[in-house]
């Protein structure tokens, strides 16, 4: 085969946000995807390892294939999931992932995070920076995993200087495709808010972040950096703006009947969740966009809509 | 129920408007950036706080008769004004609010820092948000400056609003948090006294124990039983804008010099509107 093009190795690509990355990819990267689950409709110029990222046959693709760099976004998102095996597959599979790409020399390695690691709180500023601690698990426990995630992207970062690490934390991605907490939520009928709570939020559509992920595999560019789209607005306006009529709940009785709801599996939303339609968790996107140019290409309405596949 | 509260909502909204001057809704619609949806970064909205004014605009008018002095001294630009506190209820805050909204030179939406606590309570979080009103981390304080805002910040904090009618006009002790935040942002102060708030509300006890119990921060006892601000006449007095150089991060004992300079130059302004009043109510 005489594909001239840099190889990049993407783990998580049969999940929604995984397909879109392989679209915006493969023109211009040949693409090798790593994900336990098998790739449906797979593009002819993709090649897959149908692996689970904590075997030891994940290393065996590198030894085939010379990477350039990684794209890791084989991280579970599941409450449903046992939190064992959750954990597990979230941190094993990380630390496994990176140290394939210390062990084979790739030059190139992008974490897909995510803005809710530092968690929403009554105390948080407006805006957290990059540097800002990750607070989520002091509220909500079981998102320690993905805490976890991070940090080990991120001392993976100062541990091999010689290898370009990007840990990326986008705000709430969204999209037609994208099955995630805030993308459902915001396709509920009736969706359950809090009487008298209405919290600013960001949104960004799954083809930003994807266009962002193709811009962190530049060659410089290195760090971690929050991810915002076009803005921010209050919850109502974006429930306004999908025709939702809300049912507003008080906050003492939200908490215990979602808990209620959650263990009856009348909800799929934990409901520690509450504080993400409560309380503020927005990030500050400047280092980003100074360091890239970057801008979203979807307006904030167009963004709001895309949940409805418009 | 949606159609009700927009009804009532365009209904402050038209009877701020009828209290002000004609170009006012013009005149500060520019003064903050706003998307596709009404609101800036922090969640301000003009619309929803001109209707949210009306009442407060009322009271500034017909009821404490605000009077204002020395306003043109606030400039263009970033700048913290820095306010004595009294009244048991924060009407000052909102006094000094409407007059840099319609009497300044440059009008503007200014924005006081809430207690962290103030984003638990529901209604009372989303209005302060819908009124440019946020938590005031030293993050936040140090993003609005940078973007050439005002904020008004009372140093006394809790100990000035809630002390009682026999220590009125003492200023109480000053954090050193705003010298901070000017030195850092190089940001000009503006030293501000506020004389009627202390007899708007004058409370004869506090009842420490039973507010712990409640969980608030203070139970003033006042005439009224609990604090309803009695229709005293207020006086605004702002100074001169003064501006400080040196280390943000320098000790404590140096910041506490330069603030003692904003104390006094309140404390003169406090004690020269004393000796100007006549009356409490008039």
């Amino acid at each position: 085969m005489s594909d001239k093009r840099p190889t990049v190795l993407l783990t998580g690509i049969s999940g929604n946000l995984g397909r879109v990355m392989t679209k915006f990819l493969h023109t211009q990267f040949r693409v090798v995807g790593v994900d336990r689950r098998p790739l449906v409709g797979k593009p002819k110029d993709v090649e897959h390892f149908q692996v689970d990222l904590r075997k030891r046959k994940v290393d065996d693709v590198f030894k085939r294939i010379r990477i350039d760099a990684i794209i890791h976004m084989g991280i579970m998102h599941d409450p449903r999931m046992n939190a064992e095996d959750h954990h597990s597959f979230n941190v094993l599979g990380t630390t496994r992932i990176l140290e394939c790409a210390a062990r084979h020399q790739v030059k190139k390695v992008v974490v897909l995070s995510s803005a809710n690691v530092y968690g929403p709180s009554p105390e948080n500023s407006n805006f957290l920076g990059e540097d800002a601690p990750l607070m989520a698990a002091s509220r909500f426990p079981s998102v320690r995993d993905l805490i976890e995630v991070d940090m080990l992207a991120h001392g993976f970062f100062w541990r091999h200087p010689e290898i370009e690490t990007v840990v990326m934390r986008p705000v709430h991605v969204v999209g037609p495709s994208i099955k995630n907490a805030p993308s459902n939520y915001l396709r509920l009928k009736r969706p359950m808010t809090l009487a008298g709570f209405d919290p600013m939020v960001q949104l960004i559509h799954m083809d930003d972040v994807a266009r962002a992920m193709v811009e962190a595999l530049k060659p410089g560019r290195k760090g971690v950096y929050n991810l915002v789209g076009p803005g921010e607005v209050p919850m109502s306006s974006v429930f306004d703006e999908l025709k939702r009529k809300p049912i507003r709940v008080p906050h003492m009785i939200a908490r215990p009947l979602l808990s209620r709801m959650f263990k009856m599996r009348l909800s799929s939303y934990p409901a520690e969740e509450i504080d993400h339609i409560q309380f503020l968790c927005m990030v500050d996107g400047h280092r980003w966009a100074r360091e890239t140019g970057w801008k979203p290409k979807f307006t904030m309405r167009e963004t709001i809509r895309s949940v409805l596949g418009e | 129920m949606a159609s009700l509260t927009d009804g009532l909502k365009r209904g402050f909204k038209r009877w701020t408007l009828s209290m002000t001057e004609p170009e006012f809704e013009a005149r500060l619609s520019g003064s903050r950036s706003s998307n596709e949806y009404g609101v800036d970064p922090f969640g301000f909205s003009l619309d929803y706080a001109l209707s949210a004014l009306g009442p407060v605009l009322w009271l500034y008018k017909h009821y404490f008769r605000v009077e204002t002095h020395g306003i043109q001294n606030v400039p263009a630009g970033r700048v913290l004004l820095i306010s004595n506190h009294s009244g048991q209820l924060p009407m000052d805050a909102a006094m000094i609010g409407i007059a840099m909204l319609t009497e300044a030179t440059h009008p503007r939406p200014i924005r006081s820092m809430i207690e962290k606590w103030v984003a638990t309570l529901p209604w009372v979080s989303t209005f302060m948000a819908r009124i440019g009103q946020i938590v005031g981390t030293p993050e936040n304080c140090k993003r609005v400056l940078e973007n050439d805002e005002a904020i008004l910040v009372f140093p006394e904090g809790m100990k000035g609003i809630s002390k009682l009618y026999a220590q009125r006009y003492q200023l109480q002790e000053f954090g050193l948090g705003f010298m901070r935040l000017a030195l850092e942002t190089n940001t000009p102060i503006v030293p501000v006294a506020v004389i009627g708030a202390e007899e708007q509300a004058p409370a004869i006890a506090d009842l420490k124990g039973v507010a712990k119990l409640f969980g608030l921060p203070a139970l003033p006892i006042t005439p009224t039983l609990l604090p309803i601000p009695l229709p005293a006449k207020y006086r605004l007095y702002f100074g001169e804008p003064i501006r400080f150089h040196g280390r943000a991060d320098d000790e404590d004992s140096e910041l506490d010099k330069k603030v003692m300079v904003v104390k006094g130059a309140i404390q003169k302004m406090i004690d020269q509107g004393l000796k100007d009043r006549k009356s409490v109510f008039w």
